[in-house]
């Protein structure tokens, strides 16, 4: 079934630590990963993002080798370890409910991959003991799990994996039983540890910021695709599908018809003949159907007798509320086609700039706005491995 | 725990230091004679107790360990059914099933008769009344007591654990050494107090499946206190039995003690 696949060479780069290829699994009748092919560059801080049932944790598990696939090839490094079974590959896992052995104390937890390897007790010593002080547990090594905060437990199961020195680690939400202090605590850990130890971290999360926060490059997952692969800032400021657009934080969508190019941006007309400039990046037909998106944070809400500068995009609507969030304001507006907006607002006068029910004008820059073709690229077939 | 425990341990202790007999009545008088007579008379028979009651619990947890494994780990959703297929003929009343045994393996019965009859077996086989047979029966008969504990800690483990060791570059012998094993040891310990203990007391298995040349203490304190009336020789073999319970407890205890695997 596996036709030599057009990707292929690019494993001979030896820059690719994880090459999945055109893989496939299902689960009796659901297809939990569908058609995915992904390369993991060697160092890199790679994040897998999407909902509950979108198979970043079913693809994690596929180059760890708990699940096989149903089609298709895992490489490691090159290798193809297609069939290989979890215990022959050089792959560990941090999991999401941590997986300490509760009879081991914490230096026989660590110390349980090297002695499987037959590593010489001497080498182990030093090994465990210096994983330990890498996540700052030294001298933790007699406790057991029941004695270890969650905090704790979490750093052992790094420690663990880490101290094998794998091709690859793969964590598996392994912040989500954290508190949010711990957790934000722990990004920045995670980060250091990684580039402290240069091994590559594949990690699969469903919370957007923290996959923002901590990763070099983000694959955005839905229905076992997908969806967008690329740097933080790239997935989030140019979202290529409506599903990137509004799983990445809360999203700005409107729809019109592009109208060709004048002065250096592209055209669109809204339903209501407002006329928005957008970035040129690429040749589009005239009269094509497109969504155009603002981040709610670039807007700047421009209430009665205040004029926004002719340089920006503005859309006339009416504030419907505003939330008031402490550090900044929330308001929902609607516009003349009964379209939602939202836009956030740094709290600096210290007070709303309009009441519900006042009509303003929401102006943004132009290089802010993104585009995503109405159509077949809503849920975009094929992820471009190089961004 | 003074009305159930303390209270019948003393009466029994009084009773095993009185002299007399069932015509005349029993006295108290500090008669430790009872201990002499009753040791030097049915060592064998304690010795039998705990040779028999021992093998069958080994027996017992050499079945039950990997049928509870394999209940636990491979049976997948019909879990409850297996479970309940192994433990269906323990709802028969224990006497019944050792009479079907003593059925099943007489000398000329169902099993040996035609084996025999075509010479596939000498004439004078047998299994009845034989320590095989006390043994087996044992076994047999407390089977439920070992499967269940064992079953239950396997049950309870972590399948997580078993993925993590796998990540661990273990295989899966080494999954088991190193991993399930260990943490089932605490339902072992359990498997082995709850078949041993009623197991090495038996009377009823050597009575229906053994002989003359297996007599178990049991037996012979239900003897002496049934049918010959001599309730001190009784009671002194009695808790002379319990003493050797309670101090081989404490020893397996010792040696197999549970609280470092159960903190967590």
């Amino acid at each position: 079934m596996s036709e030599p696949a057009p990707e292929q060479a690019r494993t001979a780069d030896g820059d690719s630590v994880v090459f999945l290829d055109q893989v496939v699994k299902r689960f009796g009748s659901v297809v939990a990963v569908d058609r995915l092919t992904l390369e993991i560059r060697r160092g890199e801080f790679f994040s897998m993002l999407g909902p509950s049932g979108c198979g970043k944790t079913t693809t994690l598990r596929l180059i760890g080798g708990f699940e096989m696939p149903s089609e298709g090839m895992v490489r490691l490094d090159g290798q193809d370890v297609t069939d290989l079974p979890a215990y022959k590959r050089n792959v560990n896992t941090v999991f999401q409910s941590y997986g300490l052995f509760p009879h081991l104390s914490v230096y026989d937890n660590v110390a349980f991959g090297l002695r499987r390897k037959r590593v010489p007790a001497k080498e182990v010593e030093r090994r465990v003991v210096e994983a330990l002080e890498l996540v700052s547990l030294a001298g933790y090594g007699k406790r057991r799990r029941s004695q270890l905060s969650g905090g704790q437990q979490q750093r052992v199961a790094l420690a663990r994996a880490l101290v094998n020195r794998p091709q690859v680690l793969l964590l598996d939400e392994p912040l989500g039983a954290l508190d949010l202090k711990l957790r934000k605590q722990m990004q920045l850990e995670l980060k250091r540890i990684q580039k402290e130890v240069g091994i590559t971290f594949v990690f699969v999360t469903h919370d957007q910021e923290e996959a923002m926060t901590i990763s070099d490059r983000i694959a955005v997952m839905n229905n076992g695709k997908i969806e967008q692969l690329g740097r933080p800032e790239d997935v989030y400021e140019r979202p290529a599908t409506v599903f990137v657009a509004e799983f990445l934080g809360a999203s700005n969508l409107l729809e019109g018809t592009y109208r060709g190019t004048d002065s250096g941006w592209g055209q669109v007309e809204l339903a209501n003949g407002v006329r928005i400039r957008i970035p040129i990046e690429r040749d589009r037909k005239d009269g094509e159907s497109l969504r155009v998106g603002v981040r709610p944070e670039k807007i700047q809400v421009f209430p009665v007798g205040t004029e926004p500068p002719a340089t920006q995009n503005v859309v006339p609507a009416t504030l419907r509320s505003a939330v008031f969030a402490g550090v900044s304001f929330q308001y929902f507006f609607q516009t003349a086609e009964g379209r939602e907006m939202t836009a956030f607002d740094r709290n600096s006068t210290g007070g709303a700039v309009a009441k519900p029910g006042d009509a303003v004008r929401l102006a943004w820059a132009p290089q802010h706005t993104f585009v995503i073709p109405v159509g077949e690229a809503e849920s975009s077939a094929q992820p471009k491995p190089h961004d | 725990m003074l009305l159930f425990f303390l209270l019948p341990i003393a009466t029994l202790a009084i009773t095993s230091l009185e002299s007399g007999d069932f015509i005349s009545g029993f006295d108290f008088t500090w008669n430790f004679g009872n201990y002499s007579r009753g040791f030097n008379l049915y060592s064998e028979q304690y010795l039998h107790a705990v040779e028999y009651g021992g093998s069958a619990t080994i027996v017992a947890l050499l079945v039950a360990y990997p049928a509870a494994y394999w209940i636990a780990f491979h049976a997948g959703p019909r879990k409850s059914s297996y479970l309940l297929a192994v433990l269906l003929p323990f709802f028969v009343s224990f006497v019944i099933r050792t009479l079907a045994w003593e059925t099943i393996l007489s000398d000329n019965g169902v099993l040996f008769g035609p084996l025999k009859s075509l010479n596939l077996l000498p004439n004078d086989f047998r299994v009845l009344a034989t320590p095989v047979a006390v043994t087996g029966g044992l076994a047999y008969t407390f089977f439920p007591f070992m499967l269940l504990p064992v079953y239950a800690s396997l049950e309870k483990i972590d399948r997580g654990l078993v993925e993590a060791a796998q990540d661990l570059f273990a295989s899966k012998f080494e999954v088991f050494r190193r991993v399930i094993f260990p943490l089932s040891v605490p339902g072992v310990f359990a498997g082995v107090l709850l078949t041993g203990i009623p197991a090495v007391a038996d009377y009823v298995n050597q009575d229906l499946l053994g002989g003359v040349g297996t007599t178990m203490v049991g037996r012979v304190i239900e003897t002496q206190f049934e049918v010959n009336i001599n309730y001190p020789l009784a009671a002194a073999l009695a808790f002379v039995f319990m003493l050797g319970l309670l101090a081989t407890l404490i020893i397996y205890q010792r040696i197999f003690g549970t609280e470092q695997i159960m903190g967590g």
